[in-house]
C-alpha cells in the first residue's frame, strides 16, 4: 500500500452502471439502464429533483404538430441546424428531432400533466427559432414538471438513488472506465463506487461567470472529470447568452427570464421605447420574418400567411442586439433593455400563462409584469460544446464513459434553441442507457479499481483541510466570475482571451494553496474549493477554444473576425488533455453531412413543405 | 449597504448554539443572499442547502424569525428591523446548521402506488380537456420544500411520521387519483397506512406553501371524503374532525 488511505476500509458500492447527475438526462439515463436489466446507481450532488432542469420554463420542443399540423421532424431538423449555424452534428440533429415526440409520449404515459389544446391534446406554444408552434409545456415551469414525472416513475424502476453525493474523479482500469470517487455531503466521507460503465450528466459550467440562471452546481464537474480521464471535448467556445435575464436588483441579476414570454407577444423596447429588433435581422432569417410591427401581430393573432415577429429570432441574435442597444446608451435605467408583456395581454391571462413569471418580479423585483415591463439582459445560460460523444451511442472517447444532456455536445452546434435543451435530456438520456447496456453486454472482463487513482484523489480533496493556512475558496470563485465575465464574455477580442489565460494561471497556483476550513462534513467551503478543479479546467478549455476560433459564428462573437467564414464551418475545435497533463487544442476537419440531410437543411421553407425537397427522406 | 445583525444556529446532532454575524445587506437581497455573504466572510463552513435562488427547486428551507420559509424569497425588506433569527427546519433530524436530513419524505413517495395510465385511444392519443387538468396541475406545482411537512402538528408535535404522510404527499395522492388518465385505487391505502384521518384541517401547511397551493381545501379535504365516502362512518368522522384525532 502506497502512502495514504487503505482504501479496503473505504465504503464501497457496486453497480453495473452509474449515472452521475440527476437532472432530466440523469433520470432518463438511469431509468433506461434500469430497463435494460442492468444494477444501476443513480448520483446526485443535490437532493433528487431538485437538479438544475426544474429551473427550465419554456417547454420542451418536439414535431407534434398537435397546434399546427404543418410542422414535422424534417422542419424541426432544419430549424435545429439553421439555429446551430450548421455546426450540429447532422446524425444528432436527424435523431432528436425523429424522437423527440415519442419521449414527450412516453412522458406523459408516466404521469406528466401537459397544458391542452381545445381538442385536449398536448399543447405546444411558440419559442425562438422554431418555425411552428413546438414546445409541450406545463404554463412556464416545464422543467419541474419534466423532473419529477422521472422522478417519481424513476423510484419505482429498481433505481439506486445516492442523493447529496459529489463525484470527484473517474477511475480507469488501462483504457476503460470502471467507476468513481465521491463524497457524501452529510458526512464528509468518501465513497467508491464500481463500475462497468459510467454516464455523465452533470450539466453546464455556468459558475464561471458572476451573470448566469446557473445553479452553485454547474461547475464543469463532468467536463472536468471526462478531460482528465482522457475524453476529447468538442466546441466548448459556444456558451450561450440568453437575452433575458434579469438585470435588477443586483441579488437575482442573472436569474432566468423564459422566453415564453416573448413567445407568448412579449417585445422587447429600448429606452426610446422603440421596439429595436426590427433593426437587427440578420439576411439568414429575413425571409422568415415579419418586416413590420403590423405584420407581427397578424401572426401572433394566428394570420398564417403573416411571418414571425423577430423577438423570436435565435438567442444569439437576440442576445447580441440586446448587447448592443445598451452599449449604444439606449438601454433601462439598470444596464439592459425593457421586456413588455403589460401592453400585450390582459393581466389574467399573464398570471396563467406565466405564473413562475408574475411571481418571479413581484417577489423578487417588486415589479407587477401585468401592469409594468420587465428590465432583462443577457445572462450565462447554457453550453453547446461539451464531451464529445457517439451520435448514436453517446459514448465518450473513453470506452465505457458516456455524457448525456448538457455536458455532451454536438446537438447544438454553435446555439441551441429554446425548448431543445429539454428534448434533448430525453432522447439522448434513454441512448446513453442503451449505449451503456450494449456496451457492458460486449464486455468479456470486469475492468478492475487502481488503489493509487483512488488514494490520489482522496488525498487531493483532504489535502484542502489538512493544510496550516490558505486562500479562501469563495473568494477564488468570486474572483474568476468576474474575470471570465470581462475577458470571455459575449463579445470576445484575442488580446481579452490572452488576457483570460494569463488570469487562469494565477487562478490555478491560488487553487493550488485554498483551504477549508473545520471538518469535512456538510462543508460549502470544502465544497467549493473542490469545485474548483473543475471550474479552472472548463474556464481554461473555454478560453483556449474561443481564441481558437477565428470567426463569429452562433454563441461565439470575436470582434476582431466578424461574420462567420465558411473555411471555420469545416472545423470542429477539440480539446484534450496531452501526454504531460497540458491542455492541448486541436482544429479537427468536420466530415460532410449526408447529402439528403444537408439538402433539407439548406432548402426554402417552401421547397422543403411542398415536398419538392427530403420527401423521399424518412 | 446597511448593517444587519443574524443569529444562524451552528451545530449538528451533537449539539449546538446561535451564533451571531453582522454583515452588510445590499439593495434587493434575499436571505440566502446574506448567508452566501456570512459563509464567505465569517463562516465558510456554514451548512445551507440552495440551488436554484429563484424559488423553484425547494431547498432553501429554513426557518426564519420563527417562520418556515425559503431563504431565496425571503427579502429582507419585508423583515422586522433587529436581529433575524435562522434555524433548521425542526421536524427532520439535524444534520448540521441549517442543514436537515428529509429522505423521510423520499420514502413516503416511494410507499405511494405510482400512476397507472389508461390504454391510449385509437389514434395513439390520451385526450384531456384543460379544465379537467387545472386541480392537477396546481398540485403539481409543488416544488418539495417540505415547508408543509415542517409545519404540519401530526408530524411537528406529535411525531407521528410513521402514522401519516403528511401535506406534501396527500397532495401528491390526490394529484394521482384526481388525474383523468389514472386507473389506479389508492383509497384504502390512504385510510390505512398513510394517516388521512391525522390531519384535522389547521391549515397551517397551506399557509407556508411558497407555491400557493391550497392544500387542505383542494387536496386533503376531497382525500378524506373520498375515504370517508368508501368506508362511511359519520360519527367517528365527525368527532374527528371537530377535535382532531388523538
Amino acid at each position: 500500500m502506497g502512502n495514504g488511505p487503505d482504501i479496503h476500509e473505504l465504503q464501497t458500492i457496486e453497480h453495473d452502471v452509474i449515472v452521475i447527475g440527476a437532472g432530466g438526462a440523469g433520470l432518463r439515463a438511469a431509468i433506461e439502464c434500469s430497463r435494460q436489466g442492468l444494477n444501476t446507481g443513480l448520483v446526485c450532488k443535490s437532493l433528487l429533483g431538485k437538479a438544475h432542469t426544474v429551473m427550465a420554463e419554456g417547454g420542451m420542443a418536439a414535431a407534434m404538430g398537435n397546434v399546427d399540423s404543418r410542422d414535422g421532424w424534417k422542419i424541426h431538423f432544419r430549424d435545429t441546424m439553421r439555429g446551430g449555424k450548421f455546426l450540429n452534428n447532422w446524425r444528432m440533429a436527424e435523431l432528436h428531432a425523429k424522437e423527440a415526440p415519442d419521449r414527450v409520449r412516453e412522458l406523459e404515459e408516466w404521469g406528466a400533466v401537459f397544458d391542452r389544446t381545445k381538442d385536449g391534446l398536448i399543447s405546444q406554444r411558440n419559442f425562438g427559432g422554431h418555425r411552428y408552434p413546438r414546445l409541450a409545456h406545463v404554463g412556464d415551469r416545464t422543467g419541474l414538471e419534466l423532473i419529477r414525472s422521472l422522478q417519481d416513475y424513476g423510484v419505482h424502476s429498481g433505481i439506486h438513488v445516492h442523493m447529496e453525493c459529489t463525484a470527484l474523479d473517474l477511475m480507469k482500469d488501462g483504457d476503460r472506465v470502471c467507476g468513481a470517487l465521491a463524497y457524501w455531503r452529510d458526512t464528509g466521507r468518501f465513497v467508491l463506487f464500481r463500475a462497468k460503465a459510467v454516464i455523465l450528466a452533470t450539466g453546464g459550467i455556468g459558475k464561471a461567470w458572476r451573470i448566469t440562471s446557473n445553479s452553485w452546481e454547474y461547475t464543469g464537474d463532468g467536463l472536468a472529470m471526462a478531460y482528465l480521464a482522457g475524453a476529447e471535448l468538442l466546441d466548448l467556445e459556444f456558451t450561450q447568452f440568453h437575452p433575458t435575464g434579469m438585470v435588477w436588483p443586483p441579488s437575482v441579476r442573472g436569474t432566468l427570464v423564459t422566453e415564453g414570454v416573448r413567445g407568448d407577444g412579449g417585445i422587447l423596447l429600448n429606452s426610446e421605447h422603440k421596439r429595436f429588433m426590427f433593426n437587427y435581422i440578420s439576411p439568414r432569417f429575413a425571409p422568415e420574418t415579419a418586416a413590420s410591427e403590423e405584420e407581427a401581430n397578424r401572426w401572433l393573432a394566428g394570420d398564417k400567411s403573416a411571418r414571425r415577429p423577430p423577438e423570436l429570432l435565435t438567442r444569439d441574435e437576440v442576445a447580441r442586439a440586446i448587447n448592443a442597444e445598451v452599449k449604444a446608451g439606449r438601454g433601462s435605467e439598470h444596464g439592459g433593455v425593457y421586456l413588455d408583456i403589460a401592453s400585450r395581454l390582459p393581466a389574467e391571462v399573464i398570471k396563467k400563462k406565466l405564473p413562475s413569471m408574475y411571481h418571479q418580479f413581484k417577489e423578487l423585483a417588486e415589479v407587477d409584469i401585468t401592469r409594468q415591463p420587465m428590465e432583462v439582459g443577457p445572462t450565462l445560460h447554457y453550453h453547446m460544446g461539451g464531451i464529445l460523444v457517439d451520435a448514436e451511442s453517446q459514448m465518450t472517447t473513453v470506452p465505457g464513459l458516456f455524457a448525456a444532456g448538457e455536458c455532451g455536445a454536438g446537438l447544438h452546434g454553435a446555439n441551441r434553441l429554446g425548448g431543445n435543451s429539454l428534448s434533448d435530456l430525453l432522447v439522448f438520456g434513454r441512448r446513453a442507457g442503451i449505449g451503456a447496456a450494449e456496451y457492458i453486454r460486449s464486455l468479456t472482463v470486469s475492468p478492475q479499481v487502481n488503489a493509487e487513482q483512488v488514494q490520489a484523489g482522496i488525498r487531493r480533496a483532504t489535502d484542502i483541510l489538512n493544510r496550516d493556512s490558505g486562500t479562501n475558496p469563495f473568494v477564488i470563485q468570486d474572483q474568476l466570475q468576474d474575470m471570465m465575465g470581462k475577458n470571455v464574455g459575449i463579445i470576445r477580442t484575442k488580446s481579452e482571451l490572452e488576457t483570460a489565460l494569463g488570469e487562469l494561471e494565477k487562478f490555478k497556483a491560488e487553487a493550488a494553496r485554498v483551504k477549508a476550513h473545520a471538518t469535512s462534513q456538510y462543508n460549502a467551503g470544502w465544497h467549493t474549493a473542490l469545485d474548483l478543479r473543475n471550474l479552472l479546467i472548463a474556464s481554461e478549455a473555454v478560453a483556449k477554444a474561443a481564441l481558437t476560433r477565428e470567426e463569429s459564428r452562433g454563441a461565439h462573437t470575436r470582434e476582431d473576425f466578424p461574420g462567420e467564414r465558411d473555411e471555420w464551418l469545416k472545423y470542429n475545435v477539440i480539446i484534450r488533455r496531452g501526454r504531460d497533463g497540458e491542455m492541448v487544442v486541436e482544429k479537427r476537419e468536420r466530415k460532410p453531412g449526408p447529402a439528403p440531410l444537408v439538402e433539407i437543411a439548406n432548402s426554402k421553407i417552401e421547397d422543403l413543405e411542398s415536398g419538392k425537397v427530403g420527401a423521399d427522406y424518412k | 449597504m446597511a448593517e444587519r445583525t443574524f443569529r444562524i444556529w451552528r451545530g449538528n446532532k451533537d449539539g449546538g448554539e446561535f451564533v451571531e454575524y453582522k454583515i452588510d445587506v445590499g439593495p434587493g437581497w434575499v436571505v440566502l443572499d446574506c448567508i452566501h455573504r456570512i459563509q464567505m466572510q465569517h463562516a465558510t463552513d456554514l451548512a445551507c442547502r440552495w440551488n436554484c435562488k429563484a424559488g423553484k427547486c425547494g431547498s432553501c428551507s429554513m426557518e426564519i424569525n420563527g417562520k418556515p420559509r425559503l431563504g431565496c424569497m425571503t427579502r429582507m425588506n419585508s423583515l422586522p428591523d433587529g436581529p433575524i433569527t435562522i434555524q433548521p427546519l425542526k421536524t427532520f433530524p439535524l444534520v448540521k446548521d441549517l442543514v436537515t436530513d428529509v429522505k423521510w419524505n423520499y420514502e413516503q413517495n416511494k410507499r405511494i402506488p405510482p400512476f397507472k395510465p389508461k390504454a391510449r385511444n385509437a389514434d395513439g392519443t390520451h385526450r384531456m380537456m384543460q379544465e379537467d387538468v387545472d386541480r392537477v396541475q396546481e398540485f403539481r406545482k409543488c416544488i418539495e420544500c417540505f415547508l408543509c411537512q415542517d409545519v404540519c402538528h401530526v408530524l411537528r408535535d406529535h411525531k407521528a411520521h410513521d402514522q401519516f404522510v403528511g401535506p406534501r404527499f396527500m397532495i401528491r395522492l390526490a394529484s394521482l387519483e384526481m388525474h383523468p388518465l389514472d386507473t389506479e385505487d389508492r383509497v384504502e391505502k390512504m385510510r390505512k397506512e398513510f394517516g388521512t384521518g391525522w390531519c384535522n384541517i389547521t391549515r397551517c401547511c397551506t399557509e407556508v406553501c411558497p407555491e400557493h397551493i391550497g392544500i387542505t381545501d383542494n387536496g386533503i379535504i376531497p382525500m378524506k371524503e373520498r375515504v370517508v365516502d368508501r368506508y362511511f362512518d359519520p360519527i367517528a368522522w365527525f368527532l374527528g374532525k371537530v377535535f382532531g384525532k388523538k
